[in-house]
């Protein structure tokens, strides 16, 4: 069982107009097997969480902790948080020219697995989740995310989900820009996955079309840079309904 | 012409004010440029292994195939008429690429070197030189693609740290044949290489492409030169390069002429450079000169970047290492072009040269 907890989170960016709090006081604690959901109007600082948790540099902490079982995750580099057991699948996922899918995933798996995976193993487990996540053999060979529509680039995250086995997951609208059968097939990944792997997710979505397949435990209701409302599934079906107005005016 | 002046000089001594010689460190060229070197013609050029069927190589007397504004080319012309030719023959399909190869010869003499590399018609072929240990070259190679024949020409600089090697590797591409070169200067003090192509019929086309690595006080400059003088031949540049260090300083110059004849032209060139570090400098200058309006196309770009943070913010948020996110992105943007290499072992000596400038680099 493990914990990730996130104590008082509060992120600044440097703008133009000099630096600007986006999130202003951040609580939550996630554990194995939970699933949460974090929804919110657009610029409300969903994703400015995720990438703070993941340690982009773009973002400054200037109040809060985040532990991951104890462990100080401000403290680590950006690969000793995924060492430590975090993954952040990301909404606009990066192209990496000349880099081809087969052996990014393989660096990646020998980096977090302390040692490169044997072979023939490894080759069947590529081969298994790119199976189940609907994607032609000829993936691996092309190049990291270049040239990959939407929908692709969201199969290949998950994918690096279900073969680098994270304590928590971190899924930042996942759903956008899918259409219903691939969001469909992206879904039962992560299900799947949570099933094989029994890790936490934090699922950060705009709209509630996502939490049909996969269900939350908890849901969060995040505006203006903090959570305002938390609640069970049955918030969600509440959002459906009433939209986010009543967060955002207040 | 106006911005693609003749470069040509009277006593054959540039003083850097030239176009062409702008960017050269011209006291780092062991006087190759000014007759202050001391010429020997010592016929380094090899055949590695014994040549195919098809394939002979002979020194004996030559004669240029084209006139040069180039003052280190007309010093090794005035210095010897005896050059190195390799022959393939009219019809030759040759599988197995044909391996040449210059080492280390010292560099207290300046090798004045002449090389001319005949295609014959038809024939099908790929010639690697391999570059290694420390000399001072000055090269003039020429390369005559006869009507529909298909040359690979790879030309491999993998210098020692004291090298100076100043070259013209010129290109005479004749109807509906195709030239394809890589160029990888990975060492050297300072490499200063000329690729040039002159189509001289219809239907050739040249494909040029190269990657270089300098690090700490490396120069290495490559000025393409590409002359569509006669109508529908098509043309490709694409050059890579990566910058480490302290005064590491590359130049690519990119000169493509379509003349007034040259209607159906088809050109494009691209350069891209990564800064790695700082003090480093890389000067990326293309250059299309167009008399006519009735191409197929025309166009260049160039860019110059330093690492990407996204990309390293990626390829970390998946455990890999600071140091080994950089190899794969730096390994990656040079794939595209060493790839074309149809050797694995060429590939993974390039690659792990480039591994160790970076490491060295430190960066």
């Amino acid at each position: 069982m493990s914990t990730l907890e996130v104590r008082g989170l509060k992120v600044s960016v440097d703008t133009e107009q000099g630096s600007v709090e986006i999130l202003k006081g951040v609580d939550l604690t996630i554990k194995s097997g939970e699933t949460h959901a974090i929804m919110g109007p657009n610029g409300s600082g969903k994703s400015t969480l995720a990438y703070s948790i993941a340690g982009h540099p773009k973002y400054t902490i200037t109040g809060g902790t985040v532990t991951l079982d104890g462990a100080d995750v401000l403290d680590m580099t950006v690969d000793e948080r995924a060492k430590a057991g975090l993954f952040l699948a990301m909404q606009y996922p990066v192209e990496v020219p000349g880099v081809s899918v087969s052996n990014f995933l393989r660096t990646a798996a020998t980096a977090l697995r302390g040692e490169a995976p044997k072979l023939r193993e490894w080759v069947g487990e590529v081969k298994a989740a790119m199976e189940s996540l609907k994607m032609d053999p000829s993936f691996a060979q092309r190049n990291v995310n270049e040239g990959f529509s939407g929908g692709e680039k969201k199969r290949h995250e998950i994918m690096q989900l279900e073969l680098l086995k994270p304590k928590f997951a971190i899924l930042d609208e996942t759903d956008s820009g899918l259409d219903v059968d691939a969001l469909r097939i992206v879904s039962e990944g992560v299900v799947r996955a949570k099933e094989a792997n029994n890790h936490g997710i934090l699922l950060i979505t705009h709209y509630t079309r996502i939490l049909k397949y996969i269900k939350p435990d908890f849901v969060h209701v995040f505006a203006n840079g903090r959570i305002v409302e938390e609640g069970g599934p049955e918030l969600a079906d509440k959002l459906e309904a009433n939209g986010y107005a009543e967060y955002v005016s207040a | 012409m106006t911005t693609l002046q003749s470069n040509l000089l009277d006593n054959h001594t540039p003083t850097g004010r030239e176009e062409a010689w702008r960017f050269t460190p011209l006291k780092r060229l062991g006087g190759m440029h000014d007759g202050s070197a001391v010429a020997i013609n010592r016929h380094s050029l090899a055949a590695k292994n014994s040549l195919p069927n098809g394939a002979s190589f002979e020194q004996r007397e030559i004669s240029a195939l084209t006139e040069s504004d180039d003052a280190i080319v007309n010093r090794i012309r005035e210095f010897t008429n005896i050059g190195t030719v390799l022959t393939i023959d009219a019809n030759a399909e040759i599988t197995e690429p044909i391996f040449l190869g210059r080492t280390s010869e010292g560099t207290t003499e300046a090798e004045f070197s002449r090389v001319l590399i005949n295609a014959g018609v038809n024939s099908k072929a790929v010639v690697i030189i391999e570059n290694t240990g420390d000399t001072h070259l000055a090269e003039d190679l020429e390369i005559h693609v006869s009507a529909g024949a298909h040359l690979t020409f790879i030309s491999l600089q993998e210098w020692g740290a004291k090298t100076i090697h100043a070259a013209r590797h010129h290109a005479i591409v004749d109807r509906d044949a195709t030239f394809k070169s890589i160029v990888v200067t990975i060492g050297g003090d300072v490499v200063r290489l000329l690729p040039t192509v002159d189509f001289i019929a219809p239907g050739a086309s040249c494909d040029l492409s190269g990657v270089y690595f300098a690090t700490a006080g490396q120069f290495f400059e490559h000025r393409m030169f590409v002359d569509h003088k006669v109508p529908n031949a098509k043309s490709r540049v694409n050059y890579k390069g990566a910058l480490a260090g302290d005064k590491a300083h590359t130049v690519w110059i990119g000169d493509v002429f379509i003349r007034a004849a040259a209607e159906g032209t088809d050109t494009y060139e691209l350069n891209r450079n990564l800064l790695l570090s700082d003090g480093a400098r890389a000067d990326s200058v293309p250059n299309l000169e167009i008399e006519t309006g009735e191409i197929v196309g025309a166009g260049h770009a160039s860019t110059t970047g330093r690492f990407d943070d996204e990309q390293l913010f990626y390829l970390m948020s998946r455990g890999i290492n600071g140091d080994d996110a950089r190899r794969l992105v730096v390994r990656g943007f040079f794939n595209e072009i060493v790839s074309e290499i149809n050797n694995e072992e060429i590939q993974n000596r390039i690659m792990s040269r480039i591994d160790d400038e970076l490491a060295k680099a430190g960066k």
